[in-house]
């Protein structure tokens, strides 16, 4: 079960079998149930993003060991249009005000760790682990 | 103050307490168990993490219809939680922001500051105060070595942080000027120049430039927009307007100002004044011109300090003491 899997984002069911899939393995792991709560939020977050502003885009799950702590990585990768100013997006209030959900920032807060590149007009990735405690 | 647990086994204690006793007491420790978790940052998911561990831990056979129902609760919070911890975060930036600006506040107060002068057979009051933390009111005094008195008043239209910024460069630029006698017209002509080329376009200064001579007695002035001032007749104890014409500051490169000439008498007082004063509120009415006057005169009896503060505590009560504008008052008297 250490292969990687993945979900492609392309409708707003997708959403769903990705949170699904997140909340499984994180549950195999033996995270708790807030933590199972958390990734799947965050995966939620990470998917309407390519949903919404990428049109289609993949959602990356496998398991990372770092001796001896074990975690869930989730890479959510897109060819879509690229973040230009990633320092707006990544700030508090941004998305949030307008009702937009949590936002990447709000991701950040819900895992361990947080990593974003994105180049404009060729797309974005956003990987995030969350350590078992 | 008492140090709350916020152990779960605590939280668990209370909730088997409170559901035996059914008892204030136990509300009041749960009141105060959410009150440090506050303290303590723990997001609303958190707490309802500890309740279902803690209901868990009482009762084991919990129907599954019902834990899962609970599961559901907490998935519904989690997003909360990081608005939560977002809005936690904002509130510190915003803490930081409030002492930067107080500390900005301070140095302005510092740049702008000036002395009321004491100059025999005058007797002169000043107040200024900004409706927020920065002033774009300015006032300003200036004596020469013949003893001149030159005063100014100036209003940015604006308020706050940009209109602060313009009023220093004001300052500023006031300062350049040579000590010796500057004539009102020539003195906002110049000043008009370096508003203009520096200021945007859409930020405008008005001022009121005034020289008073001790040993004639006459007051030239200069006005750029700027609000109307008053004449005082001590003699007939009435109140005039100021006539004075001119154009803005930073609206036209080259701009000549017209200067006038008024003799000052025994009794006299010249008041110069901001639109924060004259656009005072009652309600949501503006004070008719007459209104402000009439303040005014209840309080002409009193030394020119004196005068200025009373009536800046009397609009500011009007105001519910939540000031609209920034507000400046100048009165200069002319006695024994």
């Amino acid at each position: 079960m250490n292969s990687q899997s993945c979900v492609n984002i392309e409708k707003e069911w997708d959403i769903v079998s990705a949170r699904q899939l997140g909340r499984n393995l994180a549950r195999k792991l033996g995270f708790g149930t807030v933590d199972q709560a958390r990734i799947a939020t965050a995966i939620s977050e990470l998917a309407r993003n390519i949903y919404l502003y990428a049109g289609s885009g993949e959602i990356y799950f496998d398991i990372v060991e770092d001796h001896p702590k074990k975690g869930i990585r989730i890479r959510a990768i897109d060819q879509g249009q690229g973040i230009e100013d990633i320092g707006k997006v990544m700030k508090d209030g941004y998305s949030t005000s307008g009702g937009l959900g949590a936002g990447l920032p709000g991701v950040k807060r819900l895992m361990d760790e947080f990593h974003i590149s994105s180049v404009p007009g060729a797309g974005t990735e956003v990987e995030v682990v969350k350590w078992l405690r | 103050m008492q140090t709350v647990n916020l152990e779960k086994e605590n939280y668990k204690q209370l909730l088997k307490r409170f559901i035996e006793k059914n008892d204030e007491e136990t509300l009041y420790k749960a009141d105060l168990f959410s009150k440090e978790s506050i303290r303590q940052n723990v997001t609303p998911d958190e707490i309802i993490h500890v309740y279902i561990q803690a209901l868990e831990d009482l009762y084991p056979d919990l129907p599954e219809t019902f834990r899962r129902s609970l599961d559901f609760l907490l998935e519904t919070m989690i997003s909360y939680g990081v608005a939560y911890k977002e809005f936690q975060e904002m509130r510190e930036e915003q803490l930081e922001i409030k002492s930067e600006l107080a500390l900005a506040a301070k140095m302005q107060e510092k740049l702008l500051n000036t002395r009321v002068p004491e100059i025999k057979g005058l007797d002169i009051g000043a107040i200024s105060i900004p409706a927020k933390q920065m002033n774009g009111d300015y006032y300003h005094f200036i004596e020469d070595h013949r003893g001149n008195l030159g005063v100014a008043i100036a209003d940015v239209i604006g308020k706050g942080f940009p209109a602060a910024l313009c009023m220093s460069m004001v300052k500023y630029t006031m300062d350049s000027f040579p000590e010796s006698r500057m004539l009102p017209k020539r003195i906002l002509q110049l000043l008009n120049r370096v508003v203009e080329k520096n200021v945007d376009p859409g930020m405008f200064v008005t001022m009121f430039y005034g020289l008073y001579n001790p040993d004639s007695h006459d007051f030239y002035y200069a006005s750029a927009g700027h609000e109307p001032g008053l004449f005082y007749h001590g003699q007939h104890g009435v109140f005039t307007e100021i006539e004075a014409k001119g154009l803005v500051l930073g609206v036209e490169r080259d701009v000549t100002y017209k200067q006038y000439k008024r003799r000052i008498e025994l009794g006299d007082m010249i008041v110069l004044l901001t639109d924060g004063v004259t656009e005072c509120r009652r309600g949501e009415r503006f004070l008719e011109r007459d209104e402000v006057i009439e303040v005014m005169k209840q309080y002409t009896h009193l030394p020119a300090q004196q005068m200025v503060e009373r009536v800046f505590r009397y609009f500011e009560e009007l105001q519910d003491f939540q000031l609209r504008d920034d507000f400046t008052l100048i009165v200069i008297r002319r006695e024994n």
